[in-house]
């Protein structure tokens, strides 16, 4: 227990950045170029850290908050979430919902803190943000049932941990429409292509990059860090369920290969597609929606 | 004890009265109002708390003579919550009315809103204990028209009349639908008290009973479609009649289906999926509506009606529970839908507070003229997020505790043998996972408007922060919020007293089905996290070499204004668009033609679709037609002796 409890963490705080390195090596091999470092996202973190943070005047306190929430909502959560078939740190009856919650109250801080700037392309950032996860949340509550439906439990540990392979067995069928959806809420969740480019740097056409777009030195590394962990803590959820069976000791090396394989699946999904247009986006979360609307119909037949 | 509460019934009915023979513009009126209601508070909390503690029934019975009525008390666990609720807003609001409503700068109504206030409150607290319908109703007339009489202070202005003409209407319109509830209820029980539970009520008659109650307090709790009344009486009352109103006012029809709910001797499924559906709509459809609104008032009178569906679904699926015998999803179900009405009694009462601060020092309320309010109001700014935070139902505060119940409620219908009913399980809690998000997306747009970037008009730069008097009543709604959402432990036992007095049922206790303790933790974790990681940066901020005074970021453009900042509509158009099927939004079509353009105007408007698109054009059909009426009276005396001597004819061929 203590050694998973060791890994978790261990897992939970130094792994993020380096799935973003994978995901850009990725990109880097679709386009035929080297590529930054593996590690590259530690030295920018590094160097941040050294950095010191420029504040507009017309920024208040709220806007040194943002950074700061975003990360220990995204920090909390993955305590509650498992990685692999092993149960998470904290773990009760529920915590699906905290998780869930926490991270909205992340997105609430880190969107009041780019409208604190009163720059119009962060306003519009942040309208894009909230209208977006607004359209995710249903999806990944209805992705949530079905789990609950199979496991009988409230807890994720339980959701995606030990009960999972005989989920599979009762509805296979559902688990797999539950996940492509979260997968695409993943994408949402994380900014990524086809919801929003985090390569991009035409201010008009970003979301999460924009918002962020004053932030600097240590806030801009907090906020780096929170978006790298959001990425591997949802990560975690669909490699788990892409992989959902028993495989006794081998559960942490099977884990963190299929984390890892979520993360080049996200790099190949970004060389091969193109970002939605703008209007086109909500479909993409109306049909999350809707697949994991049909993985909840297929259980009751 | 149930003495105690007749008294606090008195104090506050009485509150307004000392008044009319004081000095118009002395403050001794508004200090006795103040005292009478503080009067109020204190015995009024002692039975509620001891109510609520003890698990007991307070009752008190003593013959009346007004026929079919009896003065019948009974307080029993549901009535002490709405009881305790009351009474915590009302007195803040009356507090706050020192500095909003003085006496001195309202000399001409200062008078008459306090009078009616305090009877607005009397009529509440007399209904929610009341054991008899006679009483109730009663209670319930006192309460609707004071609280008419306080809204339209401000008479002088036509939209305030127009306001509390739709109010008046929509309010005789749900009473005459609770004449008609507790008609049938007599006809089943034979008396006039609350006592349908052990009544033999054909299937029928309770069915009736159902849609006239859904009907009548319906209309009070602004349930969509039900809500016309609500957005403009909410937005043209003085504000801290605005926080009684949807902080309480509206929760007492949400008492009279929990009551209905209660009292039904054959709950049926369907029953409780109609209002677990009705809640997910008004849930969802209300904060849709909200998003659309410029008006920071109508805004929040628009999450009254989702708040109001969020309460409905718990109901829904304590409903459901009883209909089924879940002894887990009567508890999970009415312990949401009774805690987060009280919740919401605190936040929308603070917020709404605090939009008064907003108004009364910049003198509006249009959200496209507000901005940067934090740096002159620092103290409001931080309450209204305190309150946004609760409403959007973020941890670790009360509105958190109270979905969380529900959510627990609309899972928990998973482990129920009929399979269909997963089915509502799953659309109840994606549309409270729906209504989560979009009330984050407009609190955050709100938030934002308000009191982030750069002030847009003249008045924002000029705002100060208010008396004291205004001031406490904010901070102590803020703390109970920090207080129940870090609190929740302590609330177990009185939560299940309020499920035994919804259901007498062997329900395990709430603390076995829902993990506070842990909630609560994490909740205290993530404050004091955040705490340290916030004062590192703020340390680590003053200790760097960085340039300080600089402007944002505005891709190199030179001289940004307030101007060019995102508007609240702006925030809010995609979302808009996406509900552009219900909203029917009106917009100015715009079109900037040529290389020199001339200036543009952009309007856009979102009506209240039931009350501007569907009702009035049916009153006003109606009207023609019984124009047609207006040939035949035309005020023509000879017309009418006409009348008179054509009927004379025709009565006597008939007779003869």
């Amino acid at each position: 227990m203590s050694f998973d409890l060791l890994i978790h963490l261990v897992l939970l705080l130094l792994l993020p950045p380096f799935l973003l390195g994978v995901v850009n090596k990725t990109k880097a091999l679709f386009a035929g170029r080297k590529g930054p470092p593996w590690l590259q996202v530690y030295y920018d973190l590094a160097k941040l850290v050294r950095k010191g943070s420029v504040f507009s005047r017309t920024t208040s306190w709220v806007f040194r908050a943002g950074p700061a929430v975003g990360l220990v909502t995204v920090i909390l959560a993955g305590l509650m979430i498992p990685q692999g078939g092993h149960l998470a740190p904290v773990n009760f009856e529920g915590d699906l919902i905290l998780v869930a919650y926490l991270l909205g109250l992340g997105r609430f801080f880190t969107v009041a803190a780019a409208l604190d700037t009163g720059s119009a392309f962060e306003g519009m950032g942040s309208a894009r943000e909230v209208t977006f996860s607004a359209l995710t949340e249903p999806a990944l509550f209805l992705g949530l049932f079905v789990l609950v439906r199979s496991s009988h439990s409230l807890s994720l540990s339980r959701m995606f941990g030990d009960s999972l392979p005989q989920s599979l067995g009762v509805s296979g069928a559902s688990l797999v429409l539950v996940l492509v959806s979260l997968f695409i809420v993943m994408l949402a969740e994380n900014s990524r292509i086809p919801v929003d480019d985090p390569e991009t740097h035409l201010e008009l056409t970003m979301i999460h990059e924009v918002m962020v777009l004053d932030h600097s030195g240590p806030a801009f590394g907090m906020i780096l860090y929170s978006a790298a962990v959001k990425f591997f803590v949802l990560g975690a959820l669909v490699a788990r369920l892409a992989v959902p069976f028993d495989v006794g000791l081998w559960a942490w090396p099977v884990f963190m290969l299929a984390t890892l394989g979520v993360a080049v699946l996200v790099g190949v999904v970004e060389s091969v597609m193109a970002r939605l247009r703008m209007v086109h986006v909500p479909s993409l979360l109306i049909a999350a929606c809707l697949l994991s609307a049909f993985g909840v119909v297929l259980l009751v037949r | 004890m149930g003495e105690l509460l007749l008294v606090a019934v008195v104090a506050a009915a009485l509150s307004g009265v000392p008044g009319l023979w004081l000095r118009r513009d002395g403050c001794a009126g508004e200090k006795s109002a103040v005292a009478l209601v503080a009067l109020a508070f204190v015995c009024g909390v002692i039975p509620a708390l001891w109510v609520l503690l003890s698990g007991t029934t307070l009752t008190l019975h003593a013959p009346w003579q007004i026929p079919y009525g009896s003065l019948s008390i009974r307080l029993d666990a549901i009535s002490a919550v709405f009881v305790l609720q009351i009474l915590i807003v009302a007195l803040a609001g009356s507090i706050y009315g020192l500095g909003y409503w003085s006496q001195r700068e309202h000399p001409e109504n200062g008078t008459r809103l306090r009078l009616f206030y305090g009877m607005t409150a009397a009529g509440m607290l007399l209904l929610v204990s009341a054991h008899n319908t006679v009483l109730f109703l009663a209670g319930w007339e006192i309460m609707a028209l004071s609280a008419l009489m306080a809204l339209t202070a401000e008479d002088t202005h036509a939209e305030v009349r127009l306001a509390g003409y739709v109010y008046m209407v929509a309010t005789r319109a749900g009473t005459l639908a609770l004449f008609a509830t507790f008609a049938t209820m007599f006809l089943a029980t034979g008396n006039f008290d609350f006592s349908l539970a052990t009544a033999a009520v054909s299937p029928g008659a309770a069915t009736a009973i159902f849609v006239l109650a859904l009907l009548g307090f319906g209309l009070k709790a602004g349930l969509m479609p039900l809500h016309l009344w609500l957005p403009g009486a909410h937005a043209n009352a003085p504000t801290h009649v605005s926080a009684l109103m949807s902080g309480v006012l509206i929760k007492m029809g949400i008492y009279g289906l929990v009551r209905v709910s209660a009292m039904l001797p054959n709950p049926t499924v369907a029953q409780g999926a109609w209002l677990l559906i009705l809640g997910v709509i008004s849930g969802v459809l209300g904060v849709v509506f909200a998003i659309g609104q410029h008006d920071i008032k109508r805004l929040l009178a628009y999450h009254s009606v989702e708040n109001i569906g969020i309460i409905c679904l718990g109901l829904g699926v304590a409903h459901l529970g009883r209909a089924l015998g879940e002894p887990g999803l009567v508890a999970l179900g009415i312990a949401g839908a009774v805690l987060h009405t009280f919740n919401h009694g605190m936040f929308k009462a603070l917020l709404f507070l605090a939009a008064g601060v907003v108004a009364h020092t910049t003198h509006t309320r249009s959200l496209d003229r507000l901005g940067g309010l934090l740096k002159p109001l620092p103290l409001t700014g931080a309450l209204f997020l305190v309150g946004a935070i609760a409403i959007c139902g973020l941890p670790p505060l009360n509105g958190f505790v109270s979905e969380l119940l529900v959510y627990l409620g609309l899972f928990g219908v998973v482990d129920v043998d009929r399979k269909l009913l997963w089915l509502l399980g799953a659309f109840g809690a994606a549309g409270l996972a729906l209504i989560g998000g979009l009330a984050l997306a407009c609190f955050v747009k709100v938030f934002g408007a308000v009191f982030l970037g750069e002030p847009r008009s003249e008045g924002c730069a000029k705002a100060h922060e208010p008396s004291v008097w205004m001031r406490l009543p904010m901070v102590v709604l803020a703390a109970i919020c920090f207080g129940i959402g870090l609190g929740s432990p302590l609330l177990v036992p009185v939560l299940d007293h309020v499920v035994q007095a919804y259901a007498p049922i062997a329900a395990p206790s709430l603390v076995v089905r829902v993990p506070f303790t842990s909630f609560a933790l994490l909740g205290v974790v993530l404050l004091g996290m955040f705490a340290a990681v916030f004062a590192w940066m703020n340390r680590n901020a003053r200790s760097t070499q960085a340039p300080t005074g600089v402007g944002t970021w505005a891709c190199g453009y030179a001289r940004p204004t307030a101007r060019m900042q995102y508007s609240a509509s702006s925030f809010g158009e995609m979302l808009v668009g996406l509900g552009r099927w219900a909203l029917r939004l009106e917009e100015s079509p715009t079109v900037v033609r040529g290389t020199f353009a001339r200036p543009v105007a952009f309007h856009s408007h979102v009506p209240e679709v039931v009350l501007d698109l569907v009702v009035v054009p049916f009153a006003e059909r109606l009207v023609r037609l019984f124009r047609l009426a207006n040939r035949l009276q035309g005020g023509d005396l000879n017309a009418y002796l006409f009348y008179v001597f054509a009927t004379l004819v025709v009565v006597f061929l008939w007779v003869s």
